[in-house]
């Protein structure tokens, strides 16, 4: 059986995570033009958060059920990341958001640093193993297999895309948002406290990061404090493949750049498999390929290029994104 | 009292003060003009009263009370509505959201829905693209929707930044019609206006600035009819 169906599928539970962390780049870029750098460290925390509550719980209440323990986490996980979100807009942005443009992007360098370090205090410099309360249900489908999990971020992903695709187009706030996105001083005429919008955009982009931090800490059974470093750069790329400040480009980008990278690390291996040369399987490499051997210059480590490689991609030939609007310069 | 009062108004942008100590009064349900050249500061004027630029010295009386340095989304909720230059409309979101922002600071369902029909009887134009984006109007139409926009937050003071800009004649003559009706429904209206003739056929008072001060104040038609202004501002 082929690995596309298992790639595609393990992809798109990534990119779903991707698509749900790009929307917090992405919602904040469409408000403030601001890159907040920072995001991924909320994601980080939420993953903290998650698991030592989980850790907690499970300890002292032996017989809970896990879906209530999972819920409990999610429950504590938001409001902290809500919180840490509307602090860093709060004390790191607000005062420089007359300041060239530079300065509040070196700034959410330096709360990202911040936030990494004060996780390292607290949780350790180690991995920590996300307890695996869910279990690990596998569902058959055509030779791959899904698992609940999965599933589980799946519909997950779909549920928090609707609410706030639904947030943005039908509610007074959504309307604000947009209106603030596209002419802040106009909007404040209107009556729009902008401090108070861009408050709710960072709360808002915080709290999906919260959740995404608890579906790949349970995804991946592990949560480190550099962790919303990478993961916060892809779900970047994400964003701007998809187009910044675009929320549906966010959705898109992320979940094209979870299965481009599941399907790159699947296939990787074979495609730069020397032995597939005949001349050099025939040749110099003859006897590491004798019997079905292989010699891989690329393995599925490489995972983490792709991301960056669409990146440059799409910066190289269409900058503004899949779906983001040709500005190109805006006044 | 005037419903609005400026004394000593003075705004500068970076060391260079583009308005330079004015006084003007505006009386409840008056129509006043204040007119003059490009970059005379008219529009700095109009932004400093709708909290958009801090002035830098004197004071605004807004109905008895200092709204002197009030950002624009409290001085909304007293009532001062602007329609900024150029429009201003938001052209990524619909006819329809367009005019809900207008009723943002606004909780009073029916009433909107009511004002809402209201603009688009004045302008049946917007009712037919009510579902379309902003930005593809054209700029009589989006001039239309900025005012119709300013009259859903139910203004008692209506400040006009230049709304016969760029427009057709035939289109500035309807956006005449309209200000001219939204004055007789008694809202209380400062318009600043290039077009110094036909700002000054509409409103009752005027006011003449130049390079950021006030050089004329008088009745409209005096205005109208006197030489320095039909020379300077007339082209006559």
């Amino acid at each position: 059986m082929d690995i596309f169906l298992q790639q595609l599928i393990n992809g798109l539970t990534l990119g779903s995570v991707y698509a749900i962390v790009a929307l917090g780049y992405t919602m904040v870029y469409g408000i403030i033009q601001l890159i907040n750098f920072a995001h991924g460290e909320v994601v980080m925390v939420g993953a903290m958060v998650a698991l030592t509550v989980i850790g907690a719980l499970a300890k002292a209440v032996p017989g809970m059920p896990p879906f209530l323990i999972m819920g409990i986490a999610v429950a504590c996980a938001v409001p902290v990341c809500m919180a840490v979100g509307y602090g860093m807009e709060r004390i790191a942005y607000r005062p420089l958001r007359r300041a060239p443009r530079l300065a509040p992007l070196i700034t959410a360098i330096g709360i990202s640093i911040i936030l990494q370090h004060l996780a390292l205090l607290i949780f350790s410099r180690n991995p920590l193993s996300f307890p695996q309360i869910l279990g690990n249900r596998m569902f058959e489908v055509a030779g791959a297999h899904i698992s609940a999990v999965q599933i589980a971020i799946i519909l997950g992903s779909v549920a928090l895309m609707t609410g706030l695709t639904l947030l943005v187009y039908k509610t007074r706030l959504g309307i604000a948002m947009r209106a603030t996105s596209e002419n802040v001083q106009v909007a404040g005429l209107m009556g729009v406290n902008i401090n108070r919008v861009i408050s709710a955009t960072f709360v808002i982009g915080a709290a999906l990061g919260a959740i995404a931090g608890v579906m790949v800490g349970t995804y991946y059974g592990i949560a480190h404090y550099t962790m919303g470093a990478m993961l916060g750069l892809k779900a970047f790329s994400a964003a701007v493949l998809g187009g910044i400040g675009n929320l549906a480009g966010a959705m898109l980008g992320g979940i094209l750049l979870g299965i481009v990278e599941a399907l790159g690390a699947g296939y990787i291996g074979e495609f730069t498999d020397l032995c597939q040369v005949s001349w050099l399987a025939a040749g110099p490499l003859a006897e590491r390929c004798a019997d079905g051997g292989n010699f891989v210059l690329f393995g599925s480590n490489y995972q983490d290029v792709f991301a960056f490689f669409v990146l440059i991609i799409v910066l190289i030939f269409r900058p503004s994104g899949l779906l983001g609007e040709r500005v190109s310069d805006r006044a | 009292m005037a419903l609005l009062e400026v004394k000593g108004l003075e705004v500068g942008y970076g060391g260079i003060s583009a308005v330079r100590g004015i006084d003007l009064a505006v009386e409840e349900g008056e129509l006043v003009a204040l007119i003059g050249a490009n970059g005379a500061g008219k529009t700095t004027t109009l932004k400093a009263l709708a909290g958009m630029v801090p002035p830098s010295r004197g004071s605004v009386h807004y109905d008895g009370q200092s709204i002197t340095r009030l950002p624009s989304y409290q001085l909304i909720r007293k009532g001062i509505a602007l329609v900024p230059e150029g429009r201003g409309v938001f052209t990524r979101l619909t006819v329809e959201e367009n005019l809900a922002m207008g009723a943002y600071i606004r909780d009073d369902r029916a009433g909107i829905r009511a004002d809402l029909e209201r603009i688009f009887g004045l302008f049946p134009r917007l009712k037919e693209r009510r579902a379309q984006v902003a930005g593809t109007l054209s700029g009589g139409e989006q001039q239309m929707l900025a005012i119709g926009r300013a009259m859903m937050s139910r203004p008692r003071l209506l400040l006009l930044d230049e709304p016969s800009m760029g427009l057709a004649p035939l289109m500035v003559q309807k956006i005449f019609e309209v200000i001219d009706a939204i004055s007789k429904d008694g809202v209380t209206i400062l318009l600043v206006e290039q077009n110094a003739k036909l700002a000054l056929q509409a409103a009752a008072r005027g006011y003449v600035m130049e390079s950021g001060e006030i050089v004329l104040a008088d009745a409209a038609d005096v205005l109208l009819a006197s030489t320095q202004v039909r020379q300077a501002y007339l082209g006559e």
